[in-house]
């Protein structure tokens, strides 16, 4: 696995996008259905953003489940939301309420 | 003369395996899955030249295996279907024909029978699987098979047995033999406006509210078609009224008795038998297939020696008429059965007469029919 | 430990509606890869355009087997083995349906192999997901006909001496038309690829790659889920139209993976069209297909 990046740094490009100040960074939350979670880990094995731990409690069932210790760096790429084998998580783009904050301040 | 429904109206010079076709064609067949089996080929051949033509299709599949399974698949396509096969063909189809009555899909399967076991006598006739018909595939339940003795009867009893599966959900048997299949004779078959056809009992109720395993009243449940909307499962688990797989005792109480209630609670409705002279006869002749042909000499020549004999021959063979032979047990000294196999449905009148009459069986290993004096002897025999 | 967020916790799922939320948990184990695998075709089916009413999935016995239960289309389970003969009714009974059969490497390979090489061979208008998990999982871990030499199972205790069948070789060797091979790691892939093979017509074979850590892991000492995940990505290497003569497990170590064939020819019903179609008037209702490929990276 590839260094963990965190929100913190700065969003690394191979060459500087001409429209750089128009990007934005997609954002994304997690939401987790804990009672369904098997506690196979994938999702935080693969998480490309780090975002993800087990917890330090168990669900029911007995396993732990993730959650979103970092949630700041989720860019919303679903690959959670695909490895998971139990339906029990996913992430929805948060970056429209961003926007329209961003968009507030600029008015 | 034929029509657009597929009924070849008038009166024709047809073998049994080509009535079979016939029967099912009238019935409203459009789906043919099958397995090349000696004596029983024919079906297949007749279906592969006539489904085409009436906008149907006919496949040849890898085995009989695949043959049982394609029925159940164009089942729930919404296809009534049809399949023929003989002797080690049927051990094969006993699998899914478990999956047929499990998931409760219509379906009908032609058993033209030869002499076994195994590959036996592929040219010859037998009448040993009936018992198979009624047990074959493993766990329990309920079947229902008819038996002809003509290839008026191939034709009459198919269409019978295609609505007796739309009525009860379940796949049901044509219990034919070799001797009936190739023998050629008249069949009438009549204008498609005269033939009865049951159509397929689809939900009267929204998706919403539909569960695949609830039944109606008379114990059997609306049966959905894939495409429709209507998502069901359909499982050969134990399942409960949802589709759903349940493992357990209950569940399998539940169902179980529903599928077995459903046959045997409508036995009166389902059986179906023509008996002559028995209400004052001191032997009746029981019998089916092609050995209630080979009976007649004997009953003559019985008749003739002064032996009341009474004939008593089942249409439909499962489920048994089980109260009409204790019924004429009370009234007559013995049943003579001749069957080409070893002793089966008599051992079912044997059960049903309950002592009250000797049951003599007439056995044959198969490969021929009776001699009509083994059966005299047997009828002289009970009549002492 | 730091205090979740309460907002995270929630209790359905966006697909869910393709799932019959009544009967999840499913019964996979931890880290089995079928969850996975079925997460991808969820989203196949959802983004493949097909309406969801159209679509029907046959799935025969074992773990896979299990999945045509867990999803809220029109589901059959069928016995062992015999999921494709089934599903070759159902597309015959009704071809304007969508047909998916959803299956284990031993059901289809091994009890259904015969039906597997006939659909193939005849080019049946039916979509077959393979799940290859290297052994039979629901009865214990016995051998399967893709344990690869030298793997334990429960039936091969001293290490399998049979050789194993390659599934896409197989499948191209029958007559299949579309042929490709993911593991349950390559889900984006994985995805696309079931969603090509739905809209293609024809016999369609995509086999998953999945792990079985309680069974076969177990037995081979590979580990939990996790790391047979792991080994995946270490071992895949994606080789699009590699012969799949060449694509055999457990050569130097290498998964290859990958769309190894997409070819036309015509299905089943083309060619009874084309050989009755003058004479006789058979209807035959179309399904929606789409040629068009989605792109997947690899070499």
């Amino acid at each position: 696995m590839g260094e963990p990046s965190t929100s913190s740094e700065k969003p690394k490009y191979w060459r500087t996008p001409l429209d750089i100040d128009k990007l934005q960074m997609p954002k994304g939350k997690v939401f987790i259905i804990k009672e369904r979670c098997k506690g196979c880990g994938f999702c935080v094995e693969y998480c490309p953003r780090d975002v993800l731990e087990l917890s330090y409690e168990f669900n029911s069932k007995g396993y732990h489940y993730p959650y979103p210790k970092n949630e700041e760096a989720c860019v919303n790429c679903k690959l959670c939301d695909m490895l998971c084998p139990e339906f029990a998580i996913y992430t929805v783009d948060a970056t429209k309420e961003k926007k329209t904050e961003v968009e507030k301040v600029g008015n | 003369m034929e029509t657009e429904s597929g009924v070849l109206t008038g009166e024709h010079f047809l073998s049994g395996n080509e009535a079979f076709g016939e029967g099912a064609l009238a019935a409203g067949c459009r789906f043919f899955a099958g397995y090349p089996i000696t004596p029983s080929t024919e079906v297949a051949e007749h279906m592969a030249e006539r489904l085409p033509q009436v906008g149907g299709i006919f496949i040849q599949m890898e085995d009989e295996l695949a043959s049982m399974n394609a029925l159940l698949g164009a089942a729930w396509a919404g296809q009534k279907a049809m399949t023929a096969t003989s002797g080690p063909g049927f051990s094969l189809m006993m699998e899914n024909l478990g999956l047929g009555v499990v998931t409760e899909t219509p379906c009908v399967i032609v058993n033209v029978q030869r002499g076994g076991p195994s590959t036996g006598l592929p040219t010859l006739v037998g009448q040993a699987d009936m018992m198979q018909a009624k047990w074959g595939s493993h766990g329990p339940y309920e079947i229902i098979a008819l038996s002809p003795s003509s290839p008026q009867e191939c034709f009459d009893f198919t269409v019978k047995a295609f609505n007796l599966a739309e009525q009860y959900r379940t796949p049901v048997l044509v219990m034919g033999d070799e001797v009936v299949g190739h023998m050629t004779e008249r069949v009438v078959i009549p204008p498609a406006d005269k033939i009865e056809r049951t159509p397929r009992r689809t939900p009267r109720v929204p998706p919403e509210k539909y569960l695949p395993y609830e039944p109606d009243p008379d114990g059997v449940p609306q049966m959905a078609l894939a495409g429709q909307g209507y998502k069901m499962h359909i499982t050969g688990l134990t399942h409960d009224r949802r589709g759903y797989p349940v493992i357990s005792e209950e569940a399998q109480a539940d169902m179980i008795g529903r599928l077995v209630e459903k046959i045997r609670k409508n036995r009166e409705k389902i059986t179906e038998y023509e008996e002559e002279s028995c209400e004052d006869a001191d032997v009746i002749v029981c019998s089916y297939g092609i050995s209630a042909r080979t009976s007649q000499l004997a009953i003559e020549n019985a008749r003739a020696e002064g032996i009341k004999v009474g004939v008593f021959r089942l249409i439909v063979v499962w489920p048994f008429p089980e109260s009409k032979i204790d019924e004429l047990a009370g009234k007559t000294k013995g049943f003579v059965v001749p069957e080409i196999n070893c002793g089966q449905i008599s051992l079912e009148v044997e059960r049903c007469a309950h002592g009250k009459a000797k049951t003599i069986l007439v056995p044959h290993a198969g490969g021929g029919t009776h001699n009509p004096d083994n059966i005299l002897e047997a009828i002289r025999r009970a009549a002492a | 430990m730091i205090q979740q967020q309460e907002s995270t916790i929630v209790e359905h799922h966006p697909m869910d509606v393709l799932l019959r939320q009544d009967r999840i948990p499913h019964i996979w184990c931890s880290g089995c890869g079928l969850g996975t695998s079925l997460t991808a075709f969820i989203n196949a089916v959802r983004d493949c355009g097909i309406p969801l009413e159209k679509i029907s999935v046959v799935s025969g016995i074992g773990c896979t087997g299990r999945v045509a239960g867990y999803l809220n289309l029109d589901s059959f389970h069928t016995t062992h083995g015999r999921a494709l003969p089934f599903a070759v009714g159902l597309h015959l009974g009704n071809p304007s349906l969508k047909v998916i059969v959803f299956s284990g490497d031993g059901d289809l390979i091994s009890i259904g192999g015969n039906h597997f090489i006939h659909t193939a061979r005849k080019n049946m208008d039916i979509t077959v997901i393979c799940v290859n998990n290297f052994n039979y999982g629901m009865t214990g871990g016995q051998g399967a006909p893709t344990t690869p030499l030298g793997s334990r199972s429960t039936t091969t205790p001293y290490g399998n001496f049979e050789f194993p069948f390659n599934i896409p070789h197989l499948a191209a060797a029958s007559g299949a038309t579309y042929v490709a091979r993911w593991t349950a790691l390559d889900t984006r892939r994985l995805k696309n690829s079931m969603q090509e093979a739905i809209l293609r017509r024809g016999f369609s074979v995509v086999e998953v790659i999945s792990p079985c850590p309680t069974l076969f892991g177990r037995l081979n000492r590979l580990g939990t889920g996790l790391d047979m995940m792991k080994s995946y990505q270490e071992n895949s290497v994606i080789r699009h139209g590699a012969d799949p003569a060449s694509v055999a497990m457990g050569k130097d170590g290498k998964i290859i993976v990958g769309k190894f064939v997409d070819i036309e020819r015509p299905t089943y019903l083309d060619m009874m069209k084309q050989a009755l179609g003058g004479r006789f008037n058979i209807p035959i209702p179309e399904r929606s297909v789409d040629k068009t490929e989605i792109p997947m990276d690899g070499e």
